[in-house]
């Protein structure tokens, strides 16, 4: 692309925020946005792995009073809300709203002030529940808080509150995320990027975000049902007053058990990114990857009763739901004979993002086959609610999400901040985290086979839980060490790395074409794609399109299907109203807590916090006809 | 990364181990028809996929041997993507067959489980409390309820049939040696069939988590002969033996007091029902749903310390002079 310097400069000053305070208020820069989802996720982690850690700590004796039961509950529930609700799923989110418009050479998301507006309500969702912590009134019922436990004579108090609302915040952030981050894959893909012709990463990010849109609404209705319980003495889960308390479990696992493929989908569309730079060579079995996500999507939607098996089901159920469960093995497992089948063909080069997808593979794998063996109905009632779930979740969670999200974040880093991080400490932090999470966790399944349940604050001796509960906590404090090297090495590099040029890695994608860090435009000119990996086109030089104008935030549209240029739109431009709005929202739902007049008050400032932010200001495009560039 | 990996393969050879190992709350070594059932699905499971995850590391291994010979830019030799179609079509079938072999036992395993049902078998309630087991057995004889707490007895060889609901909040019971865990929940109820195949004392425990003392719910299973087993039930339906000194009789009276609000003792005044039916108390094995062993020393530490000894349960401390709570665990002491 040519380096016109006037241009460059006309570009900037469409695209960039406002300097200081007022500019990080209003900026709806995708790049910005999702460094901060990164930045929370990540010091959310922290929080939540030293919760871990004391958990750990709390178990390595048999009758330890280290821990009161009541601490020990607050940790785990808080851990569990944390990690599934506040890191997890938004940290999958923060990469797409990273490295979607890049990977599609597009300026900015679809609905860019919707981005905003994502991210201040996901904050509220975290300072909701952790600043209701600082103040002692932390959940204490698990990540799931089954009524009636969770029901009103049973948690007076509103630890329940807190949590059932921290959950409204998270989804209404997510659904608002994935529509935005789906109607940019659908709609703003360059000229010729069909969709035969799209990353395996997009098809990640768009069949992640279409679940999340399916699913998230069950899990705000059931809270929303609960809270309505507490709130106004409805009755849906008491049995006294007609209602149901497996209902909830329902609603619950037909959100719960698609959150799991919402976090492992755009992990696979991680390391299909990875596995094809650093094998060099296109990916094999696009299709076949594309449609095993596919069908993972479809799957996962009919199989959330395998969470349920010790409720007592009839025998036909126990069937259906087995056979389902199981089922989702055969695309995962294709899945997997993809990547490794593209490093057997390829030339698979060993750097750190690599490292991370073989620490995936290894760790994974294990997560799929213990899930295989809790999929049967019958299995799964000596082992449902045992340590042997609990290690099975974090090989899948953990193994299956973070470990290539730590691949993902080592492989953008350079196109994040314009350096490289360190091979080195890359690799010790690798050892020590994927080590020490083997050492801590495989124990677990052990644990459970032996008879340990999960959410005891305590066991007593001579059950023979003390060696391997020991080696538990070792090999969890060994991975905690890893992960503080790891974001050592992230900071020190931020300032210290060596400058890494765009593309450092001879990446396949888009993102690779614009420079490092990314400026506020993204790219200079919109790319023309006629493969499946655009920079690799034999040495040619890639195709682009001029026509978007840069004088004003313009972006262009293209067809669902073949990507054929449709018109340009005016991209929302810097606004606080995203800002107000979420406040607005955030008073609603903290107000909904105390009293049920919060809601009908409540929707009055949101209403007109919406007025400002829709406002037409803007005028209809006016640049000349789109056109080549030759 | 090899080496995790190994790391991890030798991990898995002290659980086949484990399979003979000879534990009171695990589903490794089997003691009921249920169980066995069960126990001889974790084998398939486990067989099957650690023979998969050898392979999955095979695979790796070849692929990043062979990466590494590669000596062409591209890496690819021609034939590769056939190969390579060829190969993921053969894993597809692969894990569909494994899959069958897997569905198929899983269901014969499930078949185990309900095949007992419609059979005659001895009926007994199971209630969760927070944090207890309310134990109801049928007398034959005159048809009425025996109740008893926190210990399960079972004849050998028969199938005894457990109802199992919730007077609060969802519990689940679980005695793994014997079957899988089925949940309490209120408002349903639940059914479990247990065979037990060995003497012998087990342990069950509460595993859905039920609040702040779900880990200080536990029960304790004796399976027995059928003739002791019908001693043992002679023995429940009768009221508790008068006080036999005077220190029992002291006890006995003070026990009238704060007591007798909430636990039941048949044949005296004594018929709270907010809290577990003492009259056999010390022919248990265990008090306070398995948090302390049934001795004098646990009873006395019990009644001065409850809220020390289990924070949150539903059992208060209550004051009393040292000389009336030792007559009270001494008294309590007498109810064989």
């Amino acid at each position: 692309m040519t380096r016109d310097q006037d241009r460059l400069d006309r570009l900037d000053a469409t695209w960039r925020d406002a300097p200081g305070l007022w500019g990080f208020l209003t900026t709806v820069d995708h790049k910005r946005i999702a460094a901060r989802y990164i930045v929370t996720a990540l010091l959310l982690m922290f929080l939540a792995g030293m919760l871990a850690l004391d958990m750990r700590l709390q178990l390595s004796v048999p009758e330890n009073t280290r821990m009161s039961p009541q601490l020990f509950n607050e940790s785990f529930s808080l851990h569990g809300s944390t990690m599934l609700f506040l890191v997890s799923v938004p940290a999958m989110e923060a990469m797409a709203f990273w490295l979607v418009p890049l990977m599609l050479g597009a300026r900015n998301m679809a609905f860019p002030r919707l981005g905003a507006f994502s991210y201040w309500l996901y904050l509220g969702g975290v300072l909701t529940l952790w600043i209701a912590h600082a103040m002692d009134i932390t959940p204490d019922l698990g990540w799931f808080e089954y009524p009636p436990l969770s029901g009103p004579s049973y948690s007076p108090g509103h630890r329940a509150d807190i949590w059932a609302q921290m959950i409204t915040f998270t989804e209404v952030a997510a659904l608002a995320a994935s529509v935005n981050v789906a109607a940019t894959i659908l709609k703003m893909r360059p000229p010729g990027m069909t969709l035969a012709r799209m990353p395996v990463f997009l098809w990640a990010m768009l069949i992640a975000s279409i679940m999340t849109i399916l699913s998230m609404p069950s899990i705000m209705l059931v809270t929303s049902m609960l809270i309505a319980d507490r709130l106004v003495s409805t009755h849906f889960f008491s049995p006294a007053g007609g209602g149901d308390v497996l209902l909830f479990q329902h609603l619950f696992w037909f959100f719960g058990h698609p959150e799991v493929y919402i976090i492992f989908i755009p992990a696979t569309g991680f390391i299909s990114s990875i596995v094809e730079t650093f094998s060099k060579r296109p990916i094999f079995g696009h299709s076949a990857l594309v449609m095993s996500l596919m069908s993972i999507g479809a799957l996962a939607f009919g199989l959330w009763v395998h969470h349920m098996f010790a409720v007592g089901l009839p025998q036909l159920g126990n069937g259906f739901y087995t056979a389902a469960s199981m089922a989702i093995a055969v695309p995962a497992g294709l899945q997997i004979f993809c990547w490794i089948g593209t490093m057997w063909a390829g030339r698979p080069w060993l750097a750190t993002p690599m490292l991370w997808v073989l620490g995936f593979v290894a760790t994974f794998v294990v997560g799929g086959l213990s899930g295989v063996m809790t999929a049967s109905a019958a299995l799964d009632l000596q082992l449902t609610d045992t340590y042997f779930v609990v290690a099975h979740l974090h090989y899948v969670l953990i193994g299956g999400g973070i470990f290539p999200l730590f691949g993902a974040f080592c492989y953008w880093y350079p196109k994040a901040t314009g350096r490289l991080m360190s091979e080195r400490w890359g690799q010790i932090a690798f050892a020590l985290i994927v080590g020490g999470f083997n050492l801590g966790f495989f124990p677990m399944h052990l644990l459970g086979l032996m008879g340990m349940p999960r959410r005891v604050y305590t066991y007593p001796a001579g059950m023979g839980w003390e060696t391997l509960n020991q080696v538990a906590t070792a090999g969890s404090a060994i991975a905690v060490l890893g992960g503080l090297v790891f974001v050592a090495n992230a900071l020190i590099s931020y300032w210290r790395g060596a400058p890494s040029g765009p593309d450092p890695w001879g990446g396949s994608t888009l993102e690779w074409a614009s420079a490092s860090p990314a400026p506020s435009w993204n790219v200079a000119y919109t790319p023309v794609v006629d493969s499946l990996t655009p920079m690799w086109n034999d040495g040619r030089p890639l195709r682009a399109m001029d026509g978007i104008a840069i004088e004003r935030r313009e972006v262009l549209v293209t067809s669902v299907t073949d990507a054929t240029p449709l018109y340009r739109q005016l991209s929302a431009s810097p606004s606080i109203w995203p800002l107000i709005a979420s406040l607005a929202v955030a008073a609603m739902f903290l107000g909904s807590i105390f009293t049920p007049w919060a809601v009908a008050i409540g929707a009055v400032p949101i209403g007109a916090a919406l007025i400002g932010w829709f406002w037409p200001t803007r005028p209809r495009a006016s640049t000349g006809p789109l056109r080549a560039r030759s | 990364m090899v080496g995790t990996a190994m790391t991890r393969l030798f991990a898995m050879l002290p659980f086949l181990l484990l399979a003979g190992c000879d534990g009171i709350q695990t589903p490794l070594s089997p003691a009921g028809d249920q169980a066995s059932a069960l126990h001889q699905l974790l084998m398939l499971m486990t067989i099957v996929c650690g023979v998969v995850y050898g392979v999955v590391l095979v695979g790796i291994g070849w692929s990043l041997w062979r990466g590494h010979n590669h000596t062409t830019a591209f890496g690819d030799t021609p034939g590769d993507d056939r190969r390579l179609s060829r190969g993921l079509w053969t894993a597809a079938a692969a894990i569909v067959i494994g899959l069958t072999v897997l569905v198929v036992g899983s269901f014969i395993a499930d078949r185990a489980l309900f095949a007992t049902r419609g059979k005659n078998a001895m009926e007994v309630r199971v209630t969760g409390h927070q944090w207890w087991w309310r134990i109801e057995y049928r007398d034959s004889t005159t048809g009425r309820l025996i109740e008893t707490a926190n210990e399960l007895h079972l004849p050998l060889g028969r199938t005894t049939r457990l109802t199992l609901g919730s007077a609060d909040v969802i519990h689940s019971f679980w005695v793994p040696n014997v079957s899988g865990k089925i949940d309490m929940i209120p408002g349903r109820r639940n059914t479990l069939d247990l065979t037990p195949r060995h003497l012998g004392w087990f342990r069950g425990q509460c595993s859905e988590f039920c609040g702040a003392q779900h880990a200080h719910m536990a029960f304790d299973v004796k399976v027995e002969s059928p003739a002791a087993f019908d001693v043992w039930l002679a023995t429940q339906t009768r009221p508790a033996p008068p006080p036999l000194d005077a220190v029992a009789a002291r006890g006995q009276a003070v026990f009238a007091g704060p007591c007798a609000a909430c636990h039941v003792v048949r044949g005296t005044d004594a018929s709270g029902r907010a809290g577990p039916d003492l009259t056999h108390l010390a022919s248990r094995h265990s008090i306070a749903a398995g948090t302390l062993p049934m001795t004098r020393g646990g009873l006395q530490g019990w009644i001065a310390q409850p809220q020390a000894l289990k924070p949150g349960t539903s059992m208060p401390a209550v004051s009393l002079a040292p000389a009336d709570a030792d007559a009270v665990a001494h008294y309590l002491e007498t109810l064989r």
